[in-house]
């Protein structure tokens, strides 16, 4: 896959977990953080986390997005009862954050700490190497006094020990500090490499007597190199994105995509919407829903649909069905004919006439409804055997009664979408 | 051989090392290089860890054979022409392997196939690659093609559209590609839209691929064959704008027709992660609509959408021919290149007699099946062991007395002590440290004319005389007059008054169960005749048993001369042989548990009758 983003809590975890390996030189991490989920017994917690109803405590959302205390989204300083009453009001409830409407589902709780000094630390991984940026003003955006950040440049193959990170420090770093930050730094950066982090912010963090204590966080994995440390990473889960509360329709498609080798995506934009993609392969899908965007069509654009490598039948007449299923619901308010697109590159390998047998088994159970929506579909596509597949799907809009359009090679690939539109227009 | 410019990294001559054992990719680049008709193929050697030897291929119509070794050291020492490794190891692997390939002398480019590599680890190839001035293409890529001349493993697809592709010979336009899929879609759209390409990179889905757009569209610049660019780039990263640098710096001086894709990632409401890895939107500049903005503004042909992409290339390509600065590359006419065997036979355009013929059973499709019959319905069905014999021996779905019947026989011959020939074989070998199949066997070849071989010579005496209509005085009178004992008549202990009691329980079974019994009557009358001279020449077992079949066959619908051919063919001595097997070999695992020692015959029971000297022969 990629560079996914962790929770907070994990990221913490970590940290705290492997403090002595990487870092400690005299300087504590007190490592206390509880992740709280929709089902946790929140009441059972203390048993295992005494500090909890010892300590004053800080609750915040843990998924994935930030800007959470000018969302009004931190309980401060309170007491763990206080923090019971407040997840109880905010479990499972719809907040917005930016654009993006979601579900709350998961808190981080840790000790308050009073504190006065905050810091500014974050590392990020580029084609050469890996950056070090240190500000001593964190807490506050940081492209806001992005002048008193310094940035370090560490190259792939160099050694942190190598760099000389005290003399790198701004000028503004108060003299007392500089051996612990410079010791903080280096250690959290052999951190970073062993466990193949690709970015890590923490804004800020603060030094109170002989502890370091990291108080805001983000953090993403490079999630391939999972066979070198995902022992060490431990028990972890990647979540998604904040604001991508899926349909049933999509639940259903990703839950097939992951029992699969091969690939099968689906994001409904507009269930309403008038045109309907359903294509071959990861690049060739993005460019069709770009170039229905492109002309114009932005908002009758329905949804983004992918298959590749090389479904089953069974899997493509699923996958096939779900979308039509989604696509015959409801007529067009303006009585104008619904489009399906089932496009696709020239393919390498994969067998065109028998990835659509899966599609022509599903089109064939929805004749009426795809006659009541009043629905055009176009095809195009190329590869191995595609000439049979094409006139499978030729004979079969005159079996059905539904108009199909079929283009192969010598069409440019994405013609039938303004061939689609420009008629309706 | 004259030093190719650095600017190219394939040609005709180029040849290559391919790790892993990726036989269809190997086959294909052969196919290509013999579209091309290139003089030797592009693939050096194999490299395959857990085997080595030869890998036999098609070049053309012929077969040839490719070195294959377990390190990439070997294969590196004797192929010192190779300077391209096309890595398929998996994505644990491609790392070390990757490195392996860089360090040495040899190998300047590697194309890595792998999805999945650490970005990492990638990166710090990266900085290998760059201060040995090597290169990568790669990871997660399908590769790249070179018309003409070299392709990296499963690039462009099928040998059909190679061909329709006319990627068989150059032309005179190169694309650099992010995505491996779209790859062959580009070939389609400048073989439709130019006179060709002369060569296509895709460099792969990753955030860090091992080379980018810049530096092969560099590469493109200086090279004079070629005469336009075309880049598809893509949503997420940066790299797109080294392009735009070199742009307005000048440095790229011929046409440029660029296109990135993912501008609909504005209309998705929130973070979706694309097909690849390094397709995500961290910020404003890296977004498909402000690189393709950049670029436009930084002089490279960018349409407003993919569905203007091809007609943007062809109006480059117009220009360029109508200047004079293009003189279009001429069609070369592609070889014959042979259809796979399979391919043509899934066609059904061609067809070949088979050299075997089977007709019991069928190991081909979802379930193996004896005679039609699917395993599962076996078990189902309880088919029993006589059942699998019917089915597979006589092609019968047989009635519950024949199954019975057999495994009757299967049960009465299982053993007959250690002391027969073939057990005590059995037992010899075993004791002299002989595996099981061996001791079997030995006790198995023990089995003939003497050694369980009665029952074969009782059905065959006995039916040759019923069948010929003789009567049974006649049978004993004849055999007699040619001094040959009846098989299957007579005991060594066994007699009239002391009758054995496996013959009785077959004959009664077979009287009672069996619709023909004709051969068992007539041996019965024979056995009245030969009691009345000894005592002890009655039915023997072998006897029964041998006859006893033979009614079973005719009583299962065999006519006389069926029932002769299976004779002839040794269907009896198969009953024994299978009976039997279980009793030798119960033997030879006895012995192997016992441990006993080698067994060495005593002297003092050997007679030793050496003459003192040879017979001369004059």
């Amino acid at each position: 896959m990629a560079q996914r983003g962790i929770r907070e809590y994990d990221a913490k975890r970590m940290l705290a977990k492997y403090w002595l390996d990487y870092i400690d030189r005299g300087y504590k991490y007190h490592g206390k953080v509880v992740l709280v989920g929709s089902d946790t017994d929140i009441d059972a917690l203390p048993e295992k986390y005494e500090w909890l109803k010892k300590e004053k405590l800080v609750a915040k959302p843990d998924q994935l997005f930030g800007k959470r205390g000018k969302h009004g989204l931190i309980k401060l300083d309170a007491t763990f009862d206080e923090i019971k009453k407040w997840l109880k009001e905010m479990m499972n409830k719809e907040v917005t954050v930016g654009k993006v409407t979601d579900k709350l589902t998961h808190f981080l709780i840790e000790p308050f700490t009073p504190h006065k000094e905050e810091f500014y630390v974050a590392i990020k991984s580029n084609r050469e190497g890996d950056t070090i940026y240190f500000s001593n003003h964190g807490g506050v955006d940081i492209e806001s006094v992005w002048d008193t950040v310094a940035e370090i440049q560490v190259d792939i193959d160099q050694d942190i020990e190598d760099v000389d990170i005290t003399g790198k420090l701004p000028k503004d770093t108060p003299e007392d500090k500089k051996e612990v930050i410079t010791d903080f730094i280096k250690g959290l950066f052999k951190f970073y490499l062993d466990l193949h982090y690709a970015y890590l912010e923490i804004n800020p963090f603060t030094i109170v007597d002989k502890e370091i204590i990291p108080l805001d966080l983000v953090a993403r994995l490079d999630d391939t190199a999972a066979f070198e440390c995902a022992s060490k990473w431990g028990d972890l889960e990647f979540p998604p994105p904040f604001g991508r509360k899926l349909s049933k329709e999509e639940a259903y498609i990703k839950e097939l995509d992951e029992k699969t080798g091969a690939s099968l995506k689906l994001t409904v934009l507009n269930p309403k919407g008038r045109v309907w993609t359903m294509v071959a392969g990861g690049g060739a899908s993005v460019i069709y829903a770009d170039t229905i965007v492109d002309l114009g069509f932005r908002d009758e654009l329905a949804n983004y649909g992918e298959y590749s490598g090389n479904p089953s039948t069974d899997e493509t007449y699923e996958y096939a069905k779900t979308i039509l299923d989604l696509m015959t619901r409801e007529k067009d308010p303006k009585g104008r004919s619904k489009i399906l697109i089932i496009g696709g590159g020239i393919a390498n390998f994969t067998d065109v006439a028998k990835t659509f047998t899966g599609i022509i088994k599903a089109l064939r159970e929805y004749k009426d409804k795809l006659k009541k929506v009043n629905a055009k579909i176009y095809v195009r596509r190329g590869g191995p055997n595609y000439q049979e597949g094409l006139k499978k799907m030729r004979e079969l809009g005159e079996e059905l009664g539904v108009p199909i359009e079929v283009y192969g090679p010598e069409t440019h690939m994405t013609r039938i979408v303004s061939m689609a539109l420009k008629e309706e227009s | 051989m004259t030093k190719k410019p650095d600017y190219i990294l394939f040609d005709r001559d180029t040849t290559s090392i391919v790790f892993g054992y990726q036989q269809n990719a190997i086959q294909r680049m052969l196919d290509f290089d013999y579209a091309c008709r290139r003089e030797k193929p592009s693939v050096a050697c194999i490299v395959n860890p857990t085997r080595e030897g030869y890998h036999k291929c098609f070049w053309g119509t012929k077969e040839i054979l490719l070195p294959m070794y377990r390190t990439l050291k070997e294969a590196v020492e004797n192929h010192p022409d190779a300077d391209v490794m096309v890595n398929f190891a998996s994505f644990r692997s491609a790392y070390p392997t990757t490195k392996e390939a860089l360090e040495t002398d040899t190998i300047r480019t590697v194309a890595i196939i792998a999805e999945g590599v650490p970005e990492r680890r990638t990166r710090e190839l990266i900085k290998i690659a760059r201060e040995k001035k090597k290169w990568i293409i790669g990871p997660a890529t399908v590769g790249g093609i070179a018309a003409g001349a070299f392709k990296i493993g499963n690039t462009a697809g099928t040998l059909d559209n190679i061909i329709t592709s006319r990627l068989h010979r150059p032309g005179s336009v190169a694309y650099v590609s992010k995505s491996g899929g779209l790859s062959n879609e580009l070939n389609n759209i400048i073989a439709r839209n130019t006179d060709g390409v002369y060569e296509g990179i895709a460099i792969g889905g990753d955030r860090y691929p091992g080379s980018t757009f810049i530096d092969h569209i560099m590469r493109y610049e200086k090279n004079p064959e070629i005469k336009m660019i075309v880049m598809l780039g893509e949503v997420g990263g940066t790299d797109e704008y080294a392009v735009v640098d070199a742009l307005k710096n000048g440095e790229i001086k011929k046409p440029l027709v660029a296109w990135c894709i993912g501008t609909c990632s504005k209309v998705f409401p929130a973070e979706v992660q694309f097909g690849h890895a390094g397709a995500r939107a961290g910020a404003e500049k890296e977004t498909a609509d402000a690189k393709n903005k950049a670029l436009r503004e930084a002089g490279a042909i960018v349409p407003d959408s993919f569905e203007d992409f091809d007609k943007k290339i062809k109006e480059t390509y117009e220009k360029l021919v109508k200047e004079g600065k293009l003189i279009p590359k001429p069609d070369v006419e592609p070889p014959k290149i042979p259809i796979d065997y399979k391919i043509a036979l899934k066609e059904g355009i061609i067809r070949k007699p088979t050299e075997f013929i089977s007709t019991i059973s069928d190991d081909r499709g979802e379930e193996l099946r004896y005679c039609g019959v699917p395993i599962s319905k076996i078990f189902e069905e309880k088919y029993g062991l006589g059942g699998v014999i019917g089915l597979l021996w006589f092609k019968k779905k047989l009635p519950k007395w024949a199954t019975d019947f057999l495994e009757m026989i299967i049960l009465v011959t299982a053993d007959h002590g250690p002391a027969v020939s073939g057990a005590h074989n059995a037992i010899v070998a075993a004791r002299a440290g002989k595996d099981l199949v061996s001791s079997l066997a030995s006790g198995l070849l023990t089995i003939g004319p003497r050694f369980g071989g009665a029952v074969q010579g009782a059905a065959d005496h006995f039916t040759t005389y019923l069948y010929a209509g003789k009567t049974p005085e006649f049978m004993v009178k004849d055999m007699k007059s040619k001094n040959v004992n009846i098989q299957g008549i007579g005991h060594r202990v066994k007699s009239v008054t002391n009758p054995d009691v496996r013959v009785e329980i077959i004959k009664n079974y077979v009287k009672k169960h069996f619709p023909v019994t004709e051969t068992l009557d007539y041996a019965l009358e024979v056995e009245k005749l030969t009691t009345a001279k000894r005592n002890n020449l009655i039915l023997n077992v072998d006897g029964c048993i041998g006859v006893s079949i033979c009614d079973m066959l005719r009583s299962i619908g065999y006519s006389r001369e069926e029932v002769r051919e299976f004779i002839d063919l040794g269907i009896l001595n198969a009953f024994f042989v299978l009976g039997r097997s279980i009793g030798l070999i119960g033997h030879i695992i006895d012995q192997k548990r016992l441990k006993t020692r080698l067994y060495r015959h005593p002297w003092d029971d050997i007679l030793y009758m050496m003459p003192d000297k040879p017979e001369e022969v004059r």
